[in-house]
């Protein structure tokens, strides 16, 4: 019998402690592959975030260190500035990138940094139990916006990769999903592409990935991933935002 | 004494004294330590700071960013300090409570790093003038968590020569952020100043900093614990350091002690201010004199324990309104009268004020002795 699928030499030998039907699962595995397959493992540093990824570093067989919420991209700044020659990613979600750490990633990608920010966008607060992130949809029901997200009261959801589209520091921005096979292999051509700009030197490049959480969106993982080409994409238009050449 | 004034910074290539500020020369003996990162965001009263690293870094093809805030600049210090850096970041009062977080984490995770507070008057956005009202947010750790940071606070810009090496020492040496602790006046005011003995401290093996994993197995640095023991543990194991510390980094010095009948404790240029004014006391026979802490933390309090044998007057001087007073009242556990003038930020106290005021209190404790 031929071996079709192995676990990749980048991750270490450890149960994953996501919850069923969770993306980042898929997103820490896809990551390790193309680190291993584009021969980066002696030069990867990952910067991991608060948030439900936190613990990747149980997994990704990489130096890793894990920041405080939200200051990756500015950990990831200082890594950089030290050691050009490395490939440095953040990875955070969206409560990370784009509420408390936005000044962060923000004025890393306008300074065009050459990092790489593997962006988890699952619209919601994993971690903490499910509460409202910036990236929640309107009138979706967290446990913070019980009657559904009122922008007048709340505000909207961001869009990370068009706002940092218009920062001349950036180069590479993509958005990609992991809800079925094919989705789940565009997302490793996109991080791939990401390293590899890094690794050329351009600048900032970031993929934005929407990411099922049915744990706290409260539906089963099947529901989850139609539900992200339903309702999800409608808000966050699938595809390449920025490439710069 | 020769001085020549340098607009264009030190230059190190002439015998002559310069006259820089302290904030400059800060900046200087950073560069000769060997800092090979510098973060940072505007603030007064430690703006020529940042603006002298940006120029000297440049030159040195080193590495000078100024962030979006302080809270990125303890950021990036991590960060540097992470890839095996020798990294500083400098503020004042209102940016050192954003750099707070980034302190603890680095505590946490054991990393070195030298962090420059020039305090001005607090609290809120406060005052541009000196003030030493952020003593016990440096002396306590000043973020969450049981941590503590080594505080160096040197009273001239001379010092600050000897200070900034040893900060960088002591960071790489305890793996701990290292905060110099000055104010307003220190890094202003401009004093003649060599530096023919800083010298880039040694080097420690730095087992521990990320570089991608070559030949090696990779590594984590984390300061989240989820194992309850395991945090617990690692939180004792801070605590030892922080002992061993305590045993062997309190630095002091002493002025006209050695007959004294009413010890001055005060620091930086508070003891700068107490010094003026002790002058003057002595040449009045009053047998006053001083022991400064050169670190804050950790306080020289076996010190004061034992000039407690035999004197029974403290007189506690500080530009803040009651914060130095309360390493004195722990180092003295009772024993001694504790006299006190402090001033919160504001007005900078005067020598000839405190000279008047240290004078009083000395009368009515030699009348309290008498009767
Ligand atoms: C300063 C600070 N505030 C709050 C928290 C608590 N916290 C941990 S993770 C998190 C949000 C995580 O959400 P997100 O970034 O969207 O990632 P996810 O867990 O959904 O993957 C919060 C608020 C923290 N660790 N630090």
């Amino acid at each position: 019998m031929t071996k079709v699928y192995t676990r990749p030499g980048t991750i270490k030998e450890a149960h994953f402690h996501y919850c069923p039907g969770c993306g980042h699962g898929i997103i820490n595995r896809l990551l390790m592959e193309v680190i291993e397959e584009m021969g980066l493992r002696e030069k990867a540093i990952c910067v991991a975030p608060a948030g439900c990824g936190m613990l990747v570093y149980n997994y990704f067989d990489i130096d890793t260190l894990e920041s405080a919420h939200g200051r990756g991209a500015a950990v990831a700044t200082g890594i950089k500035r030290v050691r050009p020659d490395n490939l440095v990613f953040s990875y955070q979600g969206d409560g990370d990138l784009a509420a408390i750490g936005t000044a962060e990633g923000f004025h890393a990608a306008n300074r065009g940094e050459s990092i790489t920010v593997i962006f988890v966008n699952n619209g919601v607060y994993g971690m903490t139990g499910g509460q409202m992130a910036p990236t929640t949809l309107t009138d979706q029901v967290t446990t913070t916006t019980p009657d559904g997200r009122n922008p007048i009261i709340a505000g909207y959801p961001v869009r990370i990769c068009e706002v940092f589209s218009m920062l001349d520091g950036t180069t590479y921005l993509e958005r990609v999903t992991v809800n079925k096979p094919a989705a789940v292999a565009k997302t490793k051509k996109a991080i791939k592409k990401a390293f590899q700009c890094q690794l050329d030197g351009k600048g900032f490049s970031l993929v934005e990935i929407l990411s099922p959480c049915p744990t706290n969106w409260k539906m089963g993982p099947i529901e989850s991933c139609r539900w992200i080409d339903d309702v999800m994409t409608k808000q966050f238009p699938l595809g390449v935002v920025k490439d710069i050449k | 004494m020769r001085c020549h004034v340098s607009r264009s910074g030190y230059r190190g290539d002439e015998n002559l004294k310069k006259l820089m500020s302290g904030n400059a020369a800060l900046g200087e003996a950073a560069v000769l330590s060997g800092c090979s990162c510098y973060f940072g965001y505007p603030i007064t009263p430690q703006n020529e700071l940042t603006e002298y690293m940006a120029k000297r870094m440049n030159e040195l093809g080193r590495v000078f960013i100024q962030s979006e805030s302080e809270i990125a600049a303890i950021n990036m210090v991590l960060g540097a300090s992470v890839a095996g850096a020798r990294a500083m970041t400098s503020s004042s009062s209102p940016g050192m409570s954003l750099k707070q977080e980034g302190i603890s984490y680095l505590a946490a995770d054991e990393l070195p790093a030298v962090i420059v507070d020039m305090v001005r008057g607090g609290p809120g956005m406060g005052n541009i003038s000196p003030a030493q009202s952020d003593y016990l947010q440096a002396t306590r750790g000043g973020g969450h968590g049981d941590y503590k940071t080594i505080v160096l606070a040197p009273g001239s810009v001379q010092e600050l020569t000897k200070v900034v090496p040893l900060a960088f020492d002591l960071a790489d040496r305890y793996r701990n952020p290292v905060v110099i602790l000055g104010d307003g006046m220190l890094g202003q005011m401009m004093e003649p100043v060599d530096f023919d003995n800083v010298q880039p401290p040694k080097e420690y093996p730095k087992d521990y900093i990320l570089t991608g994993a070559k030949g090696r197995p990779s590594r984590m640095i984390r300061s989240l614990l989820f194992d309850t023991k395991e945090e617990e543990e690692h939180n004792w194991k801070l605590v030892r350091k922080y002992q061993r510390m305590e045993q062997n980094e309190v630095r002091y010095e002493t002025f006209l002690t050695d007959d004294a009948e009413m010890i001055v404790i005060a620091y930086g240029i508070g003891a700068r201010i107490a010094k003026g004014a002790i002058k003057r006391l002595r040449q009045e026979n009053l047998k006053v004199g001083m022991v400064r802490p050169i670190t804050a933390w950790p306080f020289p309090a076996a010190v004061l324990q034992e000039f407690a044998r035999t004197v029974h007057e403290f007189f506690v001087f500080e530009m803040s309104a009651g914060q130095l007073i309360e390493d004195v009242k722990l180092a003295l556990n009772g024993r001694g009268h504790i006299h006190f003038y402090g001033r919160p930020g504001g007005i900078i106290p005067t020598p000839v004020e405190l000279y008047r005021i240290i004078g009083r209190h000395y009368y009515m404790a030699s009348r309290r002795e008498q009767s």
